[in-house]
């Protein structure tokens, strides 16, 4: 990468910023990142813990300040409006126009909202960007009881935001159970159950079907599609996210749901690439979806690119799926292969405590016994040690005989590889393996 | 709502009962009493200096300790004046020895002339004179304006050392006079019924606590990260309570230290659970033990309730709640009441930093076995017992374990660990302070040691003395107790910890070179939310590692592992594990585009 080519990423969040800092670890070239959202790059992810106090928002911020211009990367604040691919020029909201040899198109997801009426009122609010946080946190103050719409990870988040400052939450969920589309069954009630024990009015199989509006133009309330009203101040609208693409229709640019990448991340257009939530991968690794709107995902593909815009072209391959989250105060972890469902020539093994607040399910091959997925919840448990097993094939009596070398809890926390082994023997006789009860010093100790 | 109601009873007990030992400061009247005076001096001669001085003030009740202090003040000074003019060299003297001497070669016997008839205060000037201007003998000075320059310079030291040593007060002994004497002079409420108080105070404090800590196994709802609102607290955030607290802290710790004449009330209280665990009454540093170890314990309770959720927190909590109450304050009480050394087992130099001073070798050194055994032990604890404990488990077995200072962060400091910064400048400023004090109290330490040994009081022109107190006022008592807990409201809870303690440098550099310790991460689960560098109480910037996946060896870890607790994906975890490794980036798992980079 010539020094004097100028890079500009679009979107300063973790895909760009890592493309970034990638660059910038292996070049001189001329960085700059473009964003309307803040001045400098922060952890979306962390955007709830500001609203519950745990964090100020300086805190969310992964770099000082300092860090950008030290490295010489150049900071826009401003919303881009036009992008010519003909020209390489950018037409900016309120700046001068910016011109670049090489693009990248990093620009995340909005909200998804489906025409609801009333979707537009005051007091509807989706959780994504810094502004909704400010508008949520400015709003609070008129909320008694707040309705989440849908079952998904910003919705429960959301709740427990508004939990987190004694607002009453009703949580409408369309699925039979929290967030099923991707939980199996015992995990999804397991959650619900969490949901219950925080006091969020949970209400499954229900979908908002209108917003009420009051006479200041603001939520009074809404109506489910049971015709069930139901009165508030605030509705949350969280059932998913799309890339944010819309505003490039006119730009060239192949778009289908996102921004359409081969798998070097290149789009149709000579030195414009796309990565993280908005890039749409036309043939996606084995048993990956084209859009993957994941931490994760953004990050590698972040670090992929700049890998292919600094002269050695590297194919995005994403590595064994793996995930996490935390429901209220339910840890997940995934690694491997976990569906809703049971698919066809796989097995499974499940564990849960009498509570109901920790699990543990693995999916294996039926014929061959090599393990492809693990869901835990309440347990941590170490990525390496999965990936290996997972990426090995390893067999499940194997895996289950050392699944200590996989337990990523913090010392002193019980252990469950006992229990979770007593129960597997029972349940699969033929495959029985040695389990010893750990001594007390041990179980005190290890 | 009933348990809300519960909980803001508590308050309202704890407050008054904080509200109460804030004012016993007022609750006494002063009376300086022949008595009083008997007791707390033991020259005669002096206590009765004291008792015709203040002839007009004995048995006058005074309304405050402000004013009976100055009333002291007063009569020290006078006393001192007094003596001064009686036993001092004159500046009629002085002058006339000028004239007289001036010239010709300096000779005592010349200046004895000067001396006239010899009854005793004369024979006392004169032998004062020889003892601090012995030197002049033989000089010759060229004017008479050198030969008064010189005189003078003795006729201060037979005023500092001489006199006000033998026949007057000096500025430590009126210290001690001024704390001891009004402590003896206090007539009121407390001084007459001191255990009735104490118990009344000390319960209204304790229960009030408790009753508004409990609730909140419910309040808060099931166990999990209890970290909602801290920002938006008045007192967790900087906010007008915050500030005040840590004013109230601040100058609890100057008077303490500096001013403890003005906290004989609370001390006259703590007299009889003085006199019960050792026999004799309290001094302030027992009154400071006692609220110090209360403290932990309210505190630790608090602590084990927040984190419930984690066994790591409870064995941890109760590790620092048990020390402090069985080998910081009972034991070394107890083994005074059997004539033993005043011993901390867990202390360790260099946070120990009087380990080595003469007068505590010497305490030691006379206790026969005992005694050998303290002094073996601490030598062992500091080159034996901090190596070995912290390559296995790293410098948390002492720092959030054991340790008394670490007790009390992690207990009273907790709601405030997360005002620590967490700047790449304060990393460096850390770096050079702390190092700093290390070297500090090496260096100080061996100039003690040398006087011990060699009896040469000066190392290289300073001396060790003057070193060693300038360590004890600054380090000791500013930087440790003012600073290090005056400023958990303002800095966090690990000031002293994270940028003075000397034996934390010393773990520090063990745990950063050569130990089992430190914190994996986990794979490529960090989402970067920055919850474990916010609650970092040393101000480690964890996300930073964490982030690329790579472990974290700082020598600043005190392994508290909040960073691990609410950290929200899993990613963090104390491990001590063998040495492979421990350095090595371990690596964003889960990224296949790049076969050639290895984990």
């Amino acid at each position: 990468m010539p020094d004097n080519k100028h890079v500009v990423i679009i979107g300063n969040g973790i895909s760009g910023i890592t493309a970034a800092r990638h660059l910038r670890k292996h070049s001189k070239c001329r960085i700059t990142v473009i964003s309307g959202e803040s001045d400098y790059f922060y952890s979306r992810t962390a955007l709830m813990y500001v609203y519950m106090g745990h964090m100020k928002f300086e805190n969310t911020k992964p770099y000082e300040d300092w860090f950008w211009k030290k490295n010489e990367i150049d900071l826009v604040k401003a919303w881009v409006q036009e992008v010519d691919t003909k020209e390489k020029r950018l037409k900016l909201d309120g700046v001068e126009d910016i011109t670049y040899d090489v693009l990248v198109l990093a620009t995340g997801s909005v909200s998804n909202k489906f025409g609801w009426p009333g979707q537009e009122a005051k007091g509807v609010s989706s959780l994504y960007h810094k502004q909704d946080l400010e508008y949520i946190e400015e709003y609070s103050s008129k909320m008694n009881r707040a309705v989440i719409v849908g079952g998904g990870l910003i919705g429960i988040e959301l709740a427990e935001m508004l939990h987190s400052r004694q607002i009453d939450v009703t949580l409408l969920v369309r699925e039979e159970n929290f967030w099923d589309v991707v939980m199996p069954l015992e995990e999804a009630q397991m959650i619900n159950q969490e949901i219950r024990d925080h006091h969020i009015d949970l209400r499954l199989t229900t979908e908002l079907k209108e917003i009420k509006i009051g006479e200041d133009g603001a939520v009074v309330g809404v109506v489910t599609n049971q015709d069930e009203q139901i009165e508030c101040q605030f509705v949350g609208l969280t059932v998913g996210v799309s890339p944010n693409v819309k505003w490039l229709a006119a730009s060239g640019l192949e778009i289908k749901r996102g921004i359409v990448v081969n798998e070097f991340l290149e789009t149709n257009i000579a030195d414009v690439y796309a990565i993280g939530d908005c890039a749409e991968h036309n043939v996606p690794s084995p048993g990956r979806r084209p859009v993957e709107q994941v931490w994760y995902t953004g990050r590698m593909m972040g670090e992929v690119v700049a890998q292919t815009i600094l002269g050695n072209p590297t194919a995005y391959k994403p590595g064994i799926w793996f995930n996490s989250a935390k429901f209220f105060n339910i840890e997940y972890q995934t690694y491997g292969t976990v569906t809703p469902t049971l698919a066809e020539g796989h097995d499974q093994f499940f564990w849960q405590t009498d509570d109901g607040k920790i699990s543990f399910r693995v999916v294996f091959d039926a014929s061959d016994r090599s393990v492809l997925g693990l869901n835990v919840l309440g347990i941590r448990m170490r990525h390496e040690v999965w990936d290996e097993w997972i990426r090995n094939g390893e067999k499940i009596e194997v895996v289950m005989a050392q699944l200590e070398r996989a337990n990523f809890d913090p010392e002193f926390f019980n252990k469950y590889e006992y229990a979770i082994r007593e129960i597997f023997n029972q349940k699969f006789e033929h495959l029985a393996i040695e389990n010893q009860k750990p001594s007390l010093l041990k179980r005190i100790f290890s | 709502m009933r348990i809300k109601i519960i909980q803001n009873i508590g308050l309202i007990l704890f407050l008054i009962g904080f509200g109460l030992f804030v004012m016993s400061f007022a609750s006494e009247k002063y009376v300086l009493t022949q008595s009083s005076i008997d007791r707390m001096v033991d020259d005669s001669a002096k206590a009765g200096l004291i008792k015709s001085f203040g002839e007009k003030h004995l048995n006058t009740e005074l309304s405050n300790a402000f004013a009976f202090n100055s009333l002291l003040d007063q009569l020290f000074a006078d006393i001192n004046n007094y003596q001064l003019e009686r036993f001092g060299l004159s500046d009629d003297r002085l002058e006339r020895m000028v004239k007289s001497l001036s010239g010709t070669e300096f000779s005592m016997d010349k200046a004895k002339a000067e001396f006239g008839e010899s009854d005793a205060l004369t024979a006392f000037q004169w032998e004062a004179f020889t003892s601090y201007g012995g030197w002049l003998e033989g000089k010759t000075f060229g004017s008479e304006q050198e030969l008064r320059d010189a005189l003078q310079i003795v006729q201060t030291n037979i005023a500092s050392y001489g006199v006000l040593n033998e026949k007057g007060f000096n500025e430590y002994e009126i210290k001690d006079l001024k704390y001891g004497l009004t402590k003896a002079s206090s007539v009121g409420l407390v001084s007459s019924s001191p255990l009735q108080v104490m118990l009344a105070i000390y319960a209204l404090i304790i229960f009030g606590a408790l009753i508004y800590i409990f609730p909140n196994i419910k309040l808060l709802g099931p166990a999990g990260i209890k970290n909602d609102g801290i920002f938006h607290s008045k007192v967790k955030n900087k906010g007008w309570i915050g500030i005040l607290l840590g004013s109230f802290l601040i100058l609890f710790y100057i008077i303490l230290y500096f001013y403890p004449e003005y906290m004989t009330t609370w001390i006259l209280m703590v007299d009889p659970v003085s006199q019960w665990l050792k026999g004799s009454d309290a001094g302030r540093f027992f009154l400071y033990g006692f609220i110090y170890t209360l403290a932990i314990l309210v505190m630790g309770v608090r602590m084990m309730i927040k984190y419930r959720h984690s066994k790591y927190q409870l064995w941890r909590t109760a590790s620092v709640m048990f020390f402090q109450l069985s080998l910081a304050f009972l034991i070394p009480e107890i083994l005074l009441r059997l004539n033993q050394p005043y011993f901390d087992f867990k202390n360790i130099w260099p946070l120990d930093y009087d380990f080595f001073f003469d007068n505590e070798l010497n305490t030691l050194i006379n206790h026969g076995g005992i005694g050998l055994f303290m002094l073996g032990w601490g030598i062992g604890l500091t080159l034996l017992g901090v190596p070995v404990m912290v390559y296995f488990f790293g410098k948390r077995w002492y720092c959030s374990w054991v340790c008394g200072c670490g007790g009390l962060a992690e207990t009273l400091g907790d709601p405030f660990r997360q005002l620590s910064d967490k700047s790449l400048k304060a990393w460096k400023f850390e770096r050079i302070s702390i190092h700093s004090v290390l070297v500090f109290a090496i260096v100080m330490t061996g100039a003690v040691l040398y006087t011990y040994w060699t009896g040469n009081s000066e190392v290289f022109g300073i001396s060790s003395y003057h070193l060693r107190s300038v360590y004890g006022g600054w380090i000791g008592a500013g930087f440790a107790g003012v600073v290090g807990t005056g400023f958990y409201p303002l800095m966090g809870n690990r000031v002293w910890c994270r940028f003075g303690c000397p034996l934390a440098a010393y773990l520090g550099l063990v745990q950063r070179f050569k130990s089992r310790f430190r914190i994996t991460t986990n794979g490529g689960q960090c989402i970067s939310c920055g919850n474990c560098s916010t609650h970092c109480e040393m101000g480690i910037d964890v996300r930073w590692y964490a982030q690329r996946g790579e472990n974290i060896v700082r020598s600043s870890c005190v392994g508290c592992g909040v960073c691990s607790a609410v950290c929200p994906r899993g990613v963090l975890n104390l491990e001590n594990r063998s040495d492979d490794n421990r350095f090595e980036t371990a690596g964003l798992i889960g990224n296949d585009s790049f076969p050639e980079i290895k984990k």
